[in-house]
């Protein structure tokens, strides 16, 4: 078997390699929101520190 | 086991750090198992005689459905635990697992679309099975828009839970659709008393399953780090973290 015949999966290669595709780009784009949803929280509470400090 | 204090783990403070040490445990083993799965999916199951290399799509098909029913079942029990107990970490356990049971959900229609168009020649039917699974996102996203639409947090875990509750009869739905109606959706071919899957096949789906699993296990609990975080931030523990103190 070689890969470009790995990659057409027989005729299948667009339904195969679309639902592989795409849950990738959906388990990529959870985790990157996952972060930025930490980011943004620990962001705001340095910035409920310093007000406080400043106080 | 039993020497667990189990209550101080439900305080959204001790859970906070437990969760943390936990992810990259979660993370890796799921990192690990999604490439053995992959590997075994597409290079040691063979060619199904059937449905030639199409069938591979089951591989992540039937993980992310059954999953998404699994989720939701989870996410409707803390929410009534949160609702009957008035624990916060439930509520907020409920409120990190429901955008991952949506994404699975999702993924799910997305699939079985990609899959059903080469077996069927339709992305789509109004089949029992297909309708239920639609009507799973649905409840997800409304979970989610509802508990947003709620200034008070603690108000919207309870309207919210209540949603995810009476939502939680559309599984049983899901799952015994294909046994109740008439569907072009296949039955099961798992079940209790043995399958007649190739045992390659078997063991790519099993790992692929568990693969999976503690990858939302992983994204529930960066989320709930920071929901506890959210929601707690006008408490003295959160202002004494390391990572907001530096």
């Amino acid at each position: 078997m070689n890969w470009s015949e790995f990659f057409a999966m027989n005729g299948y290669g667009l339904y195969v390699w679309g639902s592989y595709g795409m849950a990738m780009l959906v388990f990529i784009i959870e985790t990157a929101m996952v972060r930025h949803r930490r980011t943004l929280i620990l962001q705001r509470l340095r910035q409920m520190r310093d007000t406080a400090e400043n106080v | 086991m039993l020497a667990i204090n189990w209550f101080k783990y439900s305080a959204p403070s001790t859970f906070y750090g437990a969760a943390g040490k936990m992810i990259p445990w979660f993370a890796g083993a799921s990192a690990i198992l999604f490439i053995v799965g992959l590997y075994m999916g597409f290079f040691v199951a063979p060619t199904d005689v059937q449905q030639s290399e199409a069938y591979r799509i089951m591989f992540i098909h039937v993980p992310v459905s059954i999953l998404s029913m699994i989720i939701y079942l989870i996410m409707a029990g803390y929410a009534a635990l949160g609702l009957i107990f008035n624990t916060r970490l439930s509520a907020m356990m409920a409120s990190a697992l429901a955008p991952t049971g949506a994404l699975f959900a999702f993924l799910s229609l997305w699939t079985g679309a990609l899959w059903g168009k080469p077996m069927w020649g339709a992305w789509w039917v109004w089949d029992a099975r297909l309708t239920s699974e639609l009507i799973l996102l649905f409840l997800y996203l409304g979970f989610i828009a509802l508990h947003a639409s709620i200034d008070d947090p603690r108000r919207g875990d309870r309207a919210s839970a209540l949603l995810a509750i009476i939502g939680s009869v559309n599984v049983p739905i899901i799952y015994f659709s294909v046994k109740w109606w008439n569907t072009l959706h296949q039955g099961a071919t798992i079940k209790l008393s043995g399958t007649s899957m190739h045992v390659a096949m078997q063991q790519s789906l099993l790992t692929m399953f568990l693969a999976c699993w503690l990858f939302a296990i992983t994204m529930a609990l960066l989320r709930v780090r920071s929901i506890i975080l959210e929601r707690e931030r006008n408490n003295q523990w959160v202002m004494d973290l390391a990572e907001i103190k530096k």
